[in-house]
């Protein structure tokens, strides 16, 4: 029987936004307000809280999650996701509705929450654990296991400032991976750590689900959510838009993408990026593709400054993840210089796709330190339909299409009667039978 | 993936915030207090762990370590003993200068710099308090915790003082711990009430150094309440931290430094009002840090 982990009911969170923000100068206006002459203070306070505008980055959220089951939340940037989370942390107090959670829950929207850069390993490990909620018993309990896990042994008693990030990032991982609640909330801390450690976290994740905890996963990779989650929730400007079987909301993910074009967002730099159009191997605008065909990806942009030797990254994701990219950080193949308009493409050749629904992430990376100026993820979507028969597909189960790997390379099979059969996405078949 | 059948491990739940299995935790906009104070208690250990870390890395990145702590009020005191006590020639009630500038320098820097501490706990933990829950009262109370440490180190001083003296205190001196319970109270209070103000007014940062140095010349530190003229001896007697000082003159060196009870009664009243003002106007305004910080 299980009972059920947290129940949210008409959950909402409203922000104001306006001049009502005091800023620093804020007591030394307010005062000054007040002395000269109150009745024009007091007016100006009712005329501002009038021009406050509110924003509900949560509304009318109804959910209800069983224990032991392992919740992935996703959506775009801004739907809610962070302050869902920040909600059921505690971290702030809800506008509207209510919340119920049964059991022990701790949240993981940071690594190394409370770290201080002056003490040492040791020190810290007792430092973050409190701060995470386990007592001193607890920690010292676990201090072994949790030094093992991190691999810091030897400095241990270094102050941490002189850790390298990979070092520092473990050990924060791994109080927190120690901290065994009945309920654990995670934010894309996975974003932080090289691969090997990223796979280290998601492994324990996965033994965190295994152990029948509950888990609220919020996340942008969807190979990570499709990999630990068995149900996800889409979140899209504040309200829940699906909530079912992850192969299912991943897809309805991508499909609300599709509705809306990149939104011009400014970089560093004031660099603009004014549009970005999908394009067929013909030049036609587009967002359905067959497979095999080209894609081409044209980027528009207005960059005030000079900005020189910049890297551009055009990745292709789909509902497993990512697909390809095109990479400038490893052809080197980079423009001279932007200054002012222009535009600057990239064509995949014969995209190898199979038939589902796959978005574009871009981002451009200044030539020195590579950090970025701008980036957006899934600025884009766009499908590839077509009929597979006609790509000379036989098979009776075609209806697996939609969940299989995305991308399909051409491979030849050698039967024991010793034809070849070669399969491959490249161009359609005249014949189909 | 059905998991139904597999029986959940035995958990013993650690860290994190929410209650046993067997109870609920319940979140609704607009009533969020009742919760509070049981999480005060269960997050207990946090009080002396924030102060804990905050020793350390003061004591790491000085020099001279926790010998700061003696060597600050040492100094104070001498060059007080000397503006005050010989170029000012106060008259000290036939005590040694340094015994009666020191006794009312324990409390006031304890309180100065507990409030000080106390009021940019928030702020300077503004990481903390995005990224993870527990009661924020607590990063208030730590910091006078911490003051509260260095205010025993600074006793250490006065205890070797009074050795150097040849001075034995008289038996109103086991009152102390109430003086110092209230000089306590004051500090949280204050302390409290600057912390949610410097949240919401970032420019509070300049006036609290302000009423510290103001507040200096206006407590009975380097001076004694005695020489202050009887028309004034009411107003003077506001300020609370006359009350408190006076206090700790009376109850650790003798009758000379004689009590005046208002001045102790109006301490205690204020001390009241302003501990139970500043833990309401910080509960208040608590639920706001997150998204104003």
């Amino acid at each position: 029987m299980s009972e059920t982990a947290i129940v949210i009911e008409n959950l909402g969170k409203r922000y104001v936004i306006g001049k009502r923000k005091q800023g620093v100068d804020g007591m030394r206006h307010a005062l000054e307000g007040v002395i000269r002459s109150p009745g024009a203070w007091l007016r100006s306070r009712r005329e501002a809280k009038l021009r406050q505008v509110d924003f509900w980055a949560l509304r009318h959220v109804d959910l209800s999650i069983n224990q032991g089951e392992v919740v992935g939340i996703i959506g775009r940037n801004g739907a809610g996701k962070s302050t869902l989370l920040k909600l059921l942390s505690r971290i702030t107090v809800p506008t509207e509705g209510r919340f119920r959670i049964n059991g022990r829950a701790a949240s993981l929207l940071e690594v190394g929450t409370g770290f201080h850069q002056e003490l040492s390993g040791r020190e810290n490990i007792f430092l973050n654990g409190a701060i995470l909620g386990m007592t001193r018993v607890e920690i010292a309990r676990k201090f072994d296991q949790i030094v093992e896990f991190s691999d810091i042994e030897d400095f241990l008693d270094t102050p941490v400032k002189r850790y390298s990030s990979g070092m520092y990032v473990r050990l924060a991982f791994a109080v927190a991976a120690h901290l065994e609640p009945e309920i654990l909330i995670v934010d894309e801390v996975l974003a932080v750590g090289d691969a090997a450690f990223q796979a280290k976290c998601l492994g324990k994740m996965g033994e965190v689900a295994q152990d029948g905890r509950t888990v609220i996963f919020v996340s942008h990779n969807m190979e990570a959510i499709r990999s630990l989650c068995q149900r996800a929730i889409l979140l899209d400007e504040g309200r829940v838009r699906a909530d079912g079987e992850v192969e299912n909301v991943v897809a309805d993910y991508f499909a609300r993408l599709s509705s809306s074009s990149a939104r011009q967002l400014t970089g560093a730099n004031g660099l603009v990026i004014e549009k970005v159009t999908l394009k067929n191997g013909e030049g036609q605008e587009t967002r359905q593709l067959c497979p095999g065909e080209d894609l081409i990806v044209e980027i528009s942009y207005n960059s005030p400054c000079r900005i020189e030797l910049p890297y551009f990254l055009v990745i292709v994701e789909g509902i497993h993840g990512k697909c390809f990219t095109a990479s400038m950080l490893l052809d080197g193949m980079r423009p001279e210089v932007l200054e002012g308009a222009g535009q600057l493409s990239c064509r995949f050749k014969g995209i190898p796709l199979l038939p589902q629904r796959y978005s574009i992430s871009l981002s451009i990376r200044e030539k020195a330190h590579q950090s970025e100026i701008w980036a957006c993820k899934d600025a884009l979507s766009f499908t590839v339909k077509t009929d597979l028969k006609s790509y000379g597909y036989k098979g009776d189960y075609l209806t697996h299409a939609p969940r299989s790997t995305s991308v399909v390379i051409p491979y030849v099979w050698e039967l024991p009667d010793g034809t070849t059969v070669p399969v491959g996405l490249t161009i359609p078949r005249e014949d189909s039978h | 993936m059905v998991t139904d059948n597999l029986p959940i491990k035995q958990m013993a739940p650690s860290g994190g915030f929410g209650t046993s299995s067997a109870g609920q935790l319940l979140i609704e906009a607009g009533r969020i207090e009742q919760q509070y104070w049981h999480d005060l208690w269960r997050y207990r250990e946090l009080f002396f762990f924030l102060a804990w870390r905050d020793l350390l890395v003061r004591y790491k990145q000085t020099v001279v370590g926790v010998s700061w702590s003696i060597i600050r009020p040492l100094l104070t005191m001498l060059i007080l003993t000397i503006v005050f006590g010989k170029l000012g020639k106060m008259p000290s009630g036939g005590l040694p200068y340094p015994l009666l500038v020191l006794c009312g320098m324990l409390p006031w820097n304890f309180f100065s710099t507990a409030i000080s501490d106390s009021g940019n706990s928030m702020v300077a933990n503004s990481s903390l308090i995005s990224k993870i829950y527990f009661p924020r009262l607590i990063m208030g109370v730590s910091s006078v915790i911490t003051s509260f440490v260095d205010f025993l180190i600074s006793a250490l001083l006065m205890v070797g003082l009074m050795f150097w003296y040849r001075f034995v205190p008289p038996v109103s001196a086991l009152l102390l711990p109430l003086f110092t319970l209230l000089a306590f109270s004051a500090s949280v209070g204050t302390g409290l009430w600057i912390a949610a103000l410097m949240v919401k007014y970032r420019d509070f940062r300049f006036i609290v150094p302000f009423i510290v140095q103001f507040g200096l010349y206006l407590s009975p530190v380097g001076f004694q309440s005695s020489v202050v003229p009887g028309r004034f001896r009411l107003l003077y007697s506001l300020n609370p931290m006359v009350g408190i000082i006076d206090g700790f003159r009376w109850s650790l060196l003798g009758a000379q430094n004689s009590l005046y009870l208002p001045a102790l009664t109006i301490s205690i009243i204020e001390v009241a009002a302003i501990l139970i003002s500043g833990v309401l106007y910080f509960r208040r305004t608590e639920r706001d840090f997150a998204d104003v910080i």
